[in-house]
C-alpha cells in the first residue's frame, strides 16, 4: 500500500488498478521501492573523482610514454625502410656484376674463336706454301743444302 | 532585463537542487548503471536549462523534467540497439546487488533474506518488461507518481497507462510465483 495515499485517506489508484492485490505482493513492491531509494541515495552521495584532478606527474609520464612510443614506432619503421632500400641496392649491384662477368666471358670466347680462326688460316697458309710442284723439286733440294751445309 | 535573467537562473538552480535526486533515481532504476544515470541526469538538466524559458508551468517542473529524462533514456536505448557490439555494461549492477540495499528494518535474519529474494525477483521481472511498461511501473511503484502525472510525463493517455501498469504488475506477480 502506498503511504501517501493512505495518509490522504482515499482509496489508492493502485488498489483500484489491482483489486486482487495482496499483502505479499504489496510488501515485495514496497521493499523494491525502499531498496531502489537506498541504492540511489548511496550512489548519489558517493564521492566523485574529478577528471581535472589527475596529478601533473602522471600526465607528464603519460606524455613521455606516448612520445617514446612514437619515437620507437618511427625508428622501427625507418629502420625497416632503410634495410629494404639497402637490400634492393645490393641486389641491383649483384645483378650488374653478373651481367659484366657474363659480358667478359662472351668477349673472351669471341676472342678465342677469332684466335683459333687466325691460327687455322696461318697453318693453312704455311701448309700451302710448303707444297712445292715437282718441277721445282731440284731447287728446293739446293735450298735445303744451303740451309744445312 | 538582467534582473529577470538572474531570477530565472536562481529559479532554475532551485529546481535542480529539488528534483535532481529524484531524476537520478528514476534513471538509475531504469538503466541500472550509476555512471550512465549520472550522465543522463546531467543531460536532462542541461536540456532543461536550454529550454527553461519555454517552460510555461502547464505541468509541474518535476513532470516536465521527468518527460525529458524519459526521452533521453529512450534515445539511449535506441542508440544502444544500434551499437550491437557493445554487450558489456561495465558499471551495470547485477540483479541481486540492488536488493543488497534493502534496509534491514526490524526483521529477523530469515525475513531479511526472504525480503531480499523477493526484491531480486521484482528486479528481474522489471528488467524483462518492455521499455514503456518498465517506465510506467517505475514511475508508479518507485517514484509513487499519480496516474495523471505518469500520463503527462509519458505522453500517454491515462487509460493506456493503466493498461501498461496492469500488465507490468501481472508479470511481476508471475515472476514472484503467482503469490496471492
Amino acid at each position: 500500500m502506498i503511504i501517501k495515499d493512505k495518509v490522504a485517506g482515499r482509496r489508492s489508484q493502485h488498489e483500484e488498478l489491482n483489486p486482487w492485490q495482496d499483502s505479499e505482493l504489496d510488501e515485495a513492491l514496497t521493499n523494491f521501492r525502499l531498496s531502489v531509494h537506498a541504492w540511489s541515495e548511496a550512489a548519489f552521495n558517493r564521492p566523485r573523482t574529478a577528471v581535472a584532478a589527475v596529478a601533473p606527474r602522471r600526465v607528464w609520464r603519460l606524455a613521455a610514454g606516448w612520445a617514446l612510443g612514437c619515437v620507437l614506432i618511427a625508428g622501427g619503421a625507418s629502420a625497416g625502410v632503410w634495410q629494404h632500400h639497402q637490400r634492393e641496392m645490393e641486389m641491383r649491384s649483384a645483378a650488374a656484376r653478373a651481367a659484366e662477368q657474363e659480358r667478359l666471358v662472351e668477349q673472351q670466347k669471341e676472342q678465342q674463336a677469332q684466335q683459333e680462326d687466325e691460327d687455322l688460316l696461318a697453318k693453312v697458309d704455311s701448309d700451302v706454301s710448303r707444297e712445292v710442284p715437282v718441277a721445282m723439286e731440284p731447287l728446293v733440294q739446293l735450298m735445303v743444302e744451303d740451309e744445312n751445309p | 532585463m538582467a534582473m529577470a535573467e538572474e531570477n530565472a537562473s536562481e529559479e532554475f538552480s532551485a529546481v535542480v537542487a529539488r528534483h535532481r535526486p529524484q531524476i537520478f533515481r528514476f534513471l538509475l532504476s531504469s538503466t541500472r548503471d550509476v555512471d550512465l544515470a549520472e550522465t543522463l541526469t546531467q543531460d536532462c538538466f542541461l536540456k532543461a536549462h536550454r529550454n527553461w524559458s519555454s517552460f510555461r508551468g502547464e505541468s509541474s517542473a518535476m513532470t516536465w523534467l521527468m518527460r525529458i529524462a524519459i526521452n533521453l533514456q529512450k534515445d539511449h536505448w535506441r542508440n544502444r540497439r544500434m551499437q550491437f557490439w557493445r554487450h558489456t555494461q561495465s558499471n551495470a549492477v547485477a540483479l541481486d546487488e540492488a536488493s543488497e540495499w534493502l534496509p534491514s528494518g526490524e526483521r529477523s535474519v530469515e525475513q531479511q533474506l526472504l525480503a531480499k529474494e523477493r526484491v531480486g525477483q521484482v528486479s528481474k521481472a522489471v528488467e524483462k518488461l518492455s521499455e514503456r511498461q518498465r517506465t510506467v511501473f517505475l514511475l508508479r511503484y518507485v517514484e509513487e507518481a499519480e496516474l495523471s502525472e505518469i500520463a503527462r510525463a509519458t505522453g500517454l493517455s491515462e487509460g493506456t497507462v493503466k493498461a501498461h501498469l496492469s500488465r507490468a504488475v501481472a508479470r511481476v506477480r508471475a515472476e514472484l510465483g503467482g503469490i496471492r
